[in-house]
């Protein structure tokens, strides 16, 4: 959760809000903050650390480890209509990589202020082209993307 | 439940539905209650839900649909003090 915090106003840049659940108590949170984590990042943690210790959160979000008691790392990116672009689960001992969730964050807001008419195809990073799909490009995105562009 | 936020031990719900309190027992946390529960999938709408937070030195509730038109990074991890 340090990267996140550390890198927090990039997410703001992009108009992105961060809540992070865990079971822990939101007393606890204060202590790690407090002892660790704003020791790691300059003013502690800037967003909303929610606890969810009975885990009903994480049920309905499908990261409740019910033989642990605890979440997975799942990571969720929720647009402005309230839906879910996309989601990763990794199990405990791997961290996620916070570059790769601003990457996808920038592509889904690429895909909408495009009104849906652009595509991100793989490996995109802003900068980078994008697919417009339509009739014209059926059989012919070997022409405008290749393998070694992502 | 989550909106007052003192000594109880108070967890997060899911909007629209009575939570666990782990202050009291809850002997009959039913099959057909978890299976009424939601699936976060992609292109579906994120499940709402009210939790206990603590924020910028303080103690309050966070909901999801306080932050509806922007963009949310929903992260979960396994615990505080946890070394990744």
């Amino acid at each position: 959760m340090s990267a996140v915090a550390d890198k927090y106003p990039v997410l703001q840049e992009l108009g992105v809000e961060v809540i992070s659940v865990s079971v822990d108590s939101h007393f606890v949170h204060k202590m790690w903050n407090d002892h660790e984590l704003s020791k790691m990042v300059k003013g502690g943690v800037p967003f909303h650390m929610a606890s969810d210790q009975a885990g009903n959160v994480g049920r309905a979000y499908g990261v409740w480890d019910e033989n642990q008691g605890i979440e997975l790392r799942g990571r969720f990116i929720i647009d402005p209509d309230g839906i879910i672009q996309a989601m990763e689960v990794l199990t405990p001992p791997v961290g996620r990589k916070f570059a790769e969730s601003v990457r996808q964050i920038q592509a889904f807001q690429h895909v909408r202020a495009s009104g849906g008419k652009e595509a991100m195809p793989a490996g995109w990073e802003p900068g980078k082209p994008t697919l417009k799909p339509g009739p014209d490009l059926v059989g012919k995105v070997w022409e405008v993307w290749k393998p070694d562009m992502e | 439940m989550a909106e007052s936020v003192g000594c109880a031990r108070v967890s997060g719900a899911v909007t629209g539905q009575t939570p666990a309190s782990t202050a009291e027992p809850q002997p009959n946390v039913s099959l057909e209650r978890k299976e009424s529960l939601m699936t976060a999938r992609v292109g579906q709408k994120a499940p709402d839900f009210t939790a206990p937070a603590y924020y910028k030195g303080g103690f309050g509730p966070v909901k999801l649909s306080d932050f509806a038109d922007k963009w949310v990074l929903l992260c979960f991890y396994p615990g505080d003090f946890t070394f990744v």
